[in-house]
């Protein structure tokens, strides 16, 4: 039996990959900021099978807590072997070229926040001397865009730190998985017009959980967006610039 | 792509917009437009469906709330599907209570069509197996629904075809089984007489009763095999084994409309009829081919081409005339080229429904399927209707995309005493069709 932490518990595709851990006996620890959905996810996951869910509430954006909050969760649980970090927002990325607000919304929600964690989570799994972290990224962080550039930057940004600190890390037993999605049906996207490229959430949470399990460093999910991506960032960048993509 | 339409594929819905409703503790979004909830979309008519209006998706309501291992009550949220229950309690030793012949339906769906199966003539429709529910009203009104508490909205929204409010959460009884594995035994018939003693015959002793039908074969009668089962005591090996999760068999496009024609249709009952070699059969199958043959190709309705197909299913009581009714459409049906695909006939028992609204009604019922023929199909339904509202009987509204106002209120009188219980700013395309 393993335990997980699960960062931004409520996200629909969190939801699925703690199914996957749940059904497979695992205890869970359930971080968000909704305590009455947290509780609703945390009895589903008991119904499912998880050996043992605890739930915490707290705004995963006020960054002042995370130190706090991520020490009491080693203080109560000992050890975390897996630390899925799935929170995020896609905004209004029209509003976000304007808006300075919303701009760092953007970025502190899509990356300040999830590198805050991981500077307090990262030294507790090196300190047990083994764990895996990994972060729900996206396929718009692979090459900026005018549609969500904003978004895709704080993307940009975590891969790059995810790379750095998987570099940082080697040989001391903490892995680290960077996982790229595409675009996922979830109530995420719902206003998003939905085309055969979008993925399915329980697809993807279950493929979260296998990238884990397998212990890839970059995953693309569904996989076909390692292709697509390879075509996208192979264009030059002068004609990329004309493209309305 | 056709989002957000009816199995069927007729007739189709316009400026429908959909709301994920997953997060059971929220108010209905504030809208002016109609809502109607929606689960799979298994519905095969436009029960499902909402012209100009919202369409409250409940996939995402997808959590279970409770189980207990020992009485096998289970309480979810309404968008949990009849596939997600199996893989969670088939290897706990349990099984739905009532199941219809595909399990990607929602439960909040089994409660609004008050559905029933192969096992009617024991265990009624789903929703006797419901104790509770909470209905969430478009006034922000949450009411808790059982036999004691709001027990009128309770009978009001089993079979209520979701127009009496949003259903958040069920609790349901599972049935305990000994394995996932069915003692089946497959008789040929050769007349519709030879059916209702074979049925009659394997009401004590068989759970499960169903015949499949040949209605193209021959002018004077039927033939078919009649399918009877219970679930089997344990097995040495894979006592509880679930289903396969996923099926490699999909149907990616729309067939061309000349692949079902008489030829053909007669071609699959012939061979479909001649698949047993033994007028008797005897074997032990799992209880996904048993229950859900069709589930394990994928996108099947796409076999009718883009016109889409049209079930007509209809329930008679058969005490006073055996079955004249039932003879009556076969030979109407023959006599007018139209062939059925697949027709499945079955005994309804004598457990009454408890919706007011509930379709199922001891007698026998039978459904079939008709590729969109048009004008000339619906104008022998019509036809078929008349014959079924002078024998007493009714029409399946989850399967209907095409009953008169006259026929809605003549198989369903209870109708007007049923509207007070409407939501007033729920409907349906269905229910302003047939109102």
């Amino acid at each position: 039996m393993k335990k997980i932490l699960i960062i931004g518990a409520t996200s629909a595709i969190a939801q699925e990959t703690s199914k996957v851990y749940a059904t497979a006996k695992n205890e869970l620890i359930l971080w968000g900021r909704n305590s009455q959905m947290l509780e609703a996810i945390a009895s589903d996951l008991r119904v499912r099978g998880a050996g043992k869910v605890s739930v915490i509430s707290h705004d995963l954006n006020d960054l002042s807590s995370h130190q706090k909050l991520v020490n009491d969760i080693w203080t109560n649980h000992g050890s975390v072997d897996v630390v899925l970090v799935a929170h995020g927002v896609l905004g209004d990325p029209r509003k976000a070229e304007v808006d300075q607000a919303e701009m760092l919304h953007l970025l502190n929600s899509n990356f300040v926040s999830h590198a805050s964690l991981l500077t307090y989570i990262a030294p507790k799994m090196v300190a047990q001397k083994n764990g895996t972290i990994a972060v729900i990224s996206s396929v718009a962080g692979d090459r900026g865009k005018q549609s969500n550039y904003v978004y895709g930057s704080a993307k940009a940004g975590m891969t790059c730190f995810l790379d750095g600190m998987r570099n940082r890390l080697f040989g001391t037993g903490v892995h680290i998985v960077n996982l790229k999605l595409g675009p996922v049906d979830t109530p995420m996207t719902k206003d998003h017009k939905k085309s055969p490229l979008f993925g399915k959430a329980p697809q993807v949470g279950a493929g979260i959980a296998r990238a884990i399990e397998d212990q890839k460093n970059t995953v693309y999910l569904p996989f076909f967006w390692r292709y697509i991506m390879w075509i996208i960032c192979s264009i030059p960048e002068n004609i990329f610039k004309r493209l309305r993509l | 792509m056709r989002d957000n339409q009816s199995w069927g594929q007729y007739p189709l819905a316009t400026d429908q917009t959909l709301y994920p409703f997953s997060n059971r503790f929220s108010l209905l979004p504030k809208v002016s437009a109609s809502l109607l909830p929606r689960g799979l979309g298994r519905s095969y008519g436009d029960s499902c469906l909402n012209d100009h209006g919202v369409l409250l998706s409940s996939t995402g309501l997808n959590r279970y709330i409770d189980f207990n291992q020992e009485t096998g009550v289970l309480c979810c949220e309404a968008g949990v599907s009849f596939d997600e229950i199996l893989q969670l309690a088939v290897p706990r030793g349990w099984f739905l209570p009532v199941t219809p012949g595909t399990k990607f339906i929602t439960v909040g769906g089994a409660i609004a069509n008050d559905i029933h199966g192969k096992n009617h003539h024991i265990a009624g429709n789903f929703g006797h197996h419901v104790s509770r529910f909470e209905i969430l009203r478009s006034s922000g009104e949450r009411l808790i629904c059982s036999r004691n508490e709001n027990s009128d909205l309770f009978y009001a929204t089993i079979g209520g075809l979701g127009l009496t409010g949003f259903i958040t959460w069920v609790e349901f009884n599972l049935t305990k089984i000994d394995s996932s594995w069915i003692d089946q035994e497959q008789i040929q018939f050769h007349s519709l007489s030879e059916f209702f003693e074979i049925a009659a015959e394997s009401e004590t002793g068989y759970e499960y009763t169903v015949a499949w039908v040949d209605c193209v074969s021959s002018e004077k009668d039927i033939r078919g095999i009649f399918i009877r089962g219970n679930f089997a005591k344990p097995q040495a090996t894979e006592n509880y084994k679930v289903h396969k999760l996923t099926s490699l068999k999909n149907i990616p496009v729309y067939f061309p409309e000349i692949t079902l024609n008489k030829f053909s249709i007669r071609a699959f009952n012939e061979l479909y009829f001649r698949k047993n070699i033994t007028p008797r059969k005897k074997n032990l199958v799992h209880y996904e081919p048993f229950f859900y043959p069709l589930d394990a190709i994928h996108n099947w309705n796409r076999i009718y081409g883009k016109r889409g197909f049209l079930q007509y299913q209809f329930v008679v009581p058969y005490k006073n005339d055996s079955g004249a009714a039932v003879q009556k459409i076969i030979q109407l049906l023959n006599k007018s080229q139209m062939g059925s695909f697949l027709a499945v006939l079955k005994t309804f028992g004598n457990v009454p429904s408890e919706g007011m609204m509930s379709f199922p009604k001891e007698g026998v019922t039978l459904a079939l399927d008709f590729a969109n023929y048009g004008e000339d199909l619906y104008q022998v339904l019509e036809e078929c209707d008349a014959i079924v509202r002078s024998a007493g009987g009714a029409v399946y509204p989850a399967k209907d995309a095409r009953m008169s106002k006259e026929s809605f209120s003549a198989f369903y009188p209870q109708r007007k005493s049923f509207e007070q219980f409407i939501d007033p700013q729920f409907s349906s395309s269905f229910w302003r069709r047939v109102r």
